[in-house]
């Protein structure tokens, strides 16, 4: 074995998986996992530890995978985090743990992910749950969303004692896993379902079809339901488009609905009453992971799919692992290109998208260089189905109902970064509803630090 | 699970549903609707709130087969349930709202229902009623077998003006024709609410442009969620694209571009589909307007 080499991981065949459903990586079994575990250097001064937004003891786990002591490396990293089958498969690993891995120096990095995921996936399949807190304390937190921060905010403070019950204003738990992260990465029922049972076995309450700022407010929480903290993680909001012409046409969707369609309520499934548009040729705006979700999803549908983005390769937001399969799949990358019009037929349905070619110009503030349209260089091609997904903006559902919630300029709620508290009293804010569109792990972090936070707000109250 | 703990038939293809949701029951207000789904291979299906009892923590709902979906709603019985009841989704109406109140007294309401529309005005014209508001009712529908709430909406209306398409009940005509005719007659208003299909919302604000009336619309498109994800619901309101779930569900009726949200409407239906639906409803089809020529 060569231990600058990674363990591959199993996939499906790309020819095979762009026409189903089912998950693309078959994860790492036993031996692969004892395998790769030993290329772990066990690094007295952990940078890995350091790259994760959870602070996982990665080098400890390992170890115990190394040992095949699988559960004692299930509780390790269950101290950590509450979503680590997901976190295994759907982490950008390639620039937090993974990137900061000495091994990674001269060599291939530890594929930390797969071996969470195994672990993980181990732990489910030999029915190991997390510890659960020895005596409750009596008080009750309230956390509306059911996504990874919701989860891990709960799951967290369930642990120590407190009595909480999760808020989902859709009819499903998951948020974010169940409506936006299609089966292919992130399998509902035997990962997802089960990920939130295993919350819900701490102790943790969830109810669904319940919208926080509509069905009832965090002020009547707090006063009538006996609610002692708050933890808002509603995720991200309301989808963007991008106001040029024939956006209002039919077969013009967001990510959003698009995703939500196939993913919440199953359009891909046979049986399900939800429809979802099948298109020949499918053109998904964007570079993230949301953008890589929705081609995937068109392709698998049928589609020839491309993904516009007004930057390059080495710019695309999206994970590299989202990416490479993606293009193994067969979906076709316009870079350096932007959408000017969406062309109409008469019946209003998308009949081609107007494209214009940039090049990239000096870096901004933010240190990324900016597109430039290049005059004269427009050309259009044919499609029926236009998937917009350029990130949301904030939902104002709970902020404009709420008695004393600052928010910024933004219109994200303004929350500590090292508390997750807001500006009201009890109530503490992380995620994307906090910071804008991100990754599930960075919500995972929001709602680890708000757990911290609200713990110590009611130990000294 | 959401009980339906009574239903009720009330036209043909149309039912009444009461249904045990004490949260919606608690917050909800006139001009809110609900998302619904039946069970797990259900559409979310976003409804009307008809009526509600806060003490009893029931939602009335009015559910007519648009589909597969709102059939198999439909089916149910008394003691089944809903899997899903979400809500109260939208803003409530402008008009029954308490901090509003004195300006609305100051108006001369007048409501135009078009067939299912009965359901969403019933509540806002008895919220009025409630508060001392007195307003006037228009209800239009195809003909006298498809009318509902008629005495409920005499009890709660100033004037209750019922039209009929085929002349078989009241005013022969649509609910505009009775408008136009009480206008003839020297009636003036300051205010028109027009709930129903998006053809005769459209022609309703047709006709009150010309008549000058302001005219509130309550736009009921293709949703998923209902709380302003999915973007799905989206429509041209003047020079802005606005979410009807999270901005409306009322919006001016003069701004609104109807002949867009009349498109996107057919989003999801194959020519087949439609025929098929007309084949099912035969007279039953929801139009109560006299213009869309079956076509919704």
């Amino acid at each position: 074995m060569d231990v600058m080499k990674r363990i591959p991981v199993r996939e499906q065949e790309p020819q095979v998986r762009a026409t189903n459903f089912e998950e693309v990586c078959y994860g790492y079994n036993k031996e692969e996992a004892v395998e790769e575990a030993s290329r772990c250097l066990n690094c007295k001064n952990a940078q890995c530890v350091k790259g994760c937004p959870v602070s996982i003891d990665i080098p400890a786990f390992i170890q115990q995978v190394k040992n095949e002591n699988f559960e004692e490396a299930y509780q390790i990293i269950s101290e950590s985090s509450a979503l680590p089958a997901v976190c295994g498969r759907v982490c950008p690993q390639e620039s937090q743990c993974e990137g900061k891995c000495i091994r990674g120096i001269k060599g291939d990095a530890i594929s930390i992910g797969k071996l969470e995921r195994f672990v993980a996936d181990t732990a489910r399949e030999n029915n190991v749950k997390p510890k659960k807190a020895e005596k409750m304390n009596g008080k009750k937190v309230a956390v509306i969303g059911s996504g990874p921060a919701g989860l891990t905010c709960a799951g967290d403070l369930a642990k120590l004692g407190y009595e909480v019950t999760i808020f989902e204003a859709l009819h499903a738990a998951g948020g974010v896993l169940s409506y936006g992260i299609p089966e292919f990465r992130l399998p509902k029922d035997k990962v997802v379902a089960a990920e939130i049972e295993n919350v819900k076995s701490l102790g943790v309450k969830i109810e669904t079809n319940v919208v926080i700022g509509k069905s009832t407010t965090i002020d009547e929480l707090l006063e009538e339901e006996g609610f002692e903290a708050v933890f808002i993680g509603s995720g991200a909001g309301l989808p963007r488009f991008m106001g040029i012409p024939g956006e209002q046409a039919n077969g013009v969707f967001s990510a959003n609905e698009f995703l939500t369609r196939n993913n919440l309520m199953k359009a891909f499934k046979e049986g399900y009453e939800t429809p979802i548009t099948r298109g020949k040729r499918v053109v998904v705006v964007g570079g993230g992971n949301v953008a890589m979700d929705a081609a995937r999803t068109a392709l698998r549908l049928g589609a020839e799919t491309h993904i516009v983005y007004r930057r390059g390769e080495e710019e695309l937001p999206a994970r590299k692992e989202e990416v490479h399969h993606a293009k193994e799949e067969g979906i076709i990358f316009d870079l350096l290109q932007n959408p000017t019009e969406i062309l109409v037929d008469e019946d209003g349905w998308v009949k081609g998208i107007r494209l214009i070619k940039m090049e990239l110009g000096e870096p901004d503030e933010s240190g990324r260089r900016s597109p430039v349209e290049i005059p004269g260089s427009e050309y259009e091609i044919p499609c029926d189905t236009v998937i917009m997904s350029l990130g949301t903006s904030p939902n104002p559902l709970i902020s404009s109902t709420t008695i004393g919630l600052d928010v910024n300029r933004r219109k994200c709620i303004i929350a500590s970064e090292e508390t997750g508290a807001t500006s009201k009293e009890g109530v503490y804010a992380g995620g994307d509803a906090v910071t804008g569109a991100a990754t599930v792990i960075l919500a995972m972090g929001a709602g680890k630090t708000a757990a911290k936070g609200i713990h110590e707000f009611l130990s000294n109250k | 699970m959401f009980p339906i703990v009574c239903k009720r038939q009330l036209a043909d293809q149309i039912v009444l549903m009461d249904i045990k949701a004490p949260r919606v029951a608690k917050s909800c207000l006139p001009g809110q609707f609900i998302i619904a789904k039946t069970d797990e291979i259900g559409e979310r299906i976003p409804l009307t709130i008809c009526d509600y009892d806060r003490e009893n923590g029931t939602v009335t709902i009015v559910v007519q087969t648009i589909g597969a979906g709102t059939k198999r709603m439909m089916d149910l019985e008394e003691g089944d349930s809903l899997m899903d009841f979400v809500g109260p989704l939208g803003n409530p109406s402008e008009l029954c709202m308490e901090e509003n109140l004195e300006e609305t007294r100051k108006k001369k309401i007048v409501f135009i229902a078009g067939g299912l529309g009965t359901a969403p005005i019933y509540p806002q014209v008895k919220w009025l009623h409630e508060h001392g508001v007195e307003a006037d009712v228009i209800m239009g529908s195809r003909n006298k077998e498809l009318l509902f709430f008629i005495d409920e909406m005499k009890a709660v209306a100033k004037n209750c003006y019922v039209c009929t398409d085929d002349g078989s009940y009241g005013f022969k005509g649509v609910g505009t024709a009775q408008l136009e005719a009480l206008y003839e007659e020297g009636v003036r208003y300051d205010q028109c609410v027009a709930i129903g299909p998006m053809i005769m919302m459209k022609f309703s604000c047709l006709t009150t442009k010309k008549l000058g009336i302001p005219t509130i619309v309550s736009m009921n498109p293709i949703m998923v969620d209902g709380t302003g994800m999915c973007g799905a619901c989206r429509l041209v309101v003047g020079d802005e694209v606005k979410f009807a779930c999270v901005d409306g569900p009322e919006f001016d009726g003069h701004l609104v571009d109807f002949d867009q949200a009349m498109k996107r409407q057919q989003q999801y239906k194959t020519a087949e589909g439609r025929a098929k639906l007309a084949y099912e409803e035969g007279a039953t089809h929801h139009g109560g307007c006299g213009h869309c020529g079956g076509d919704k």
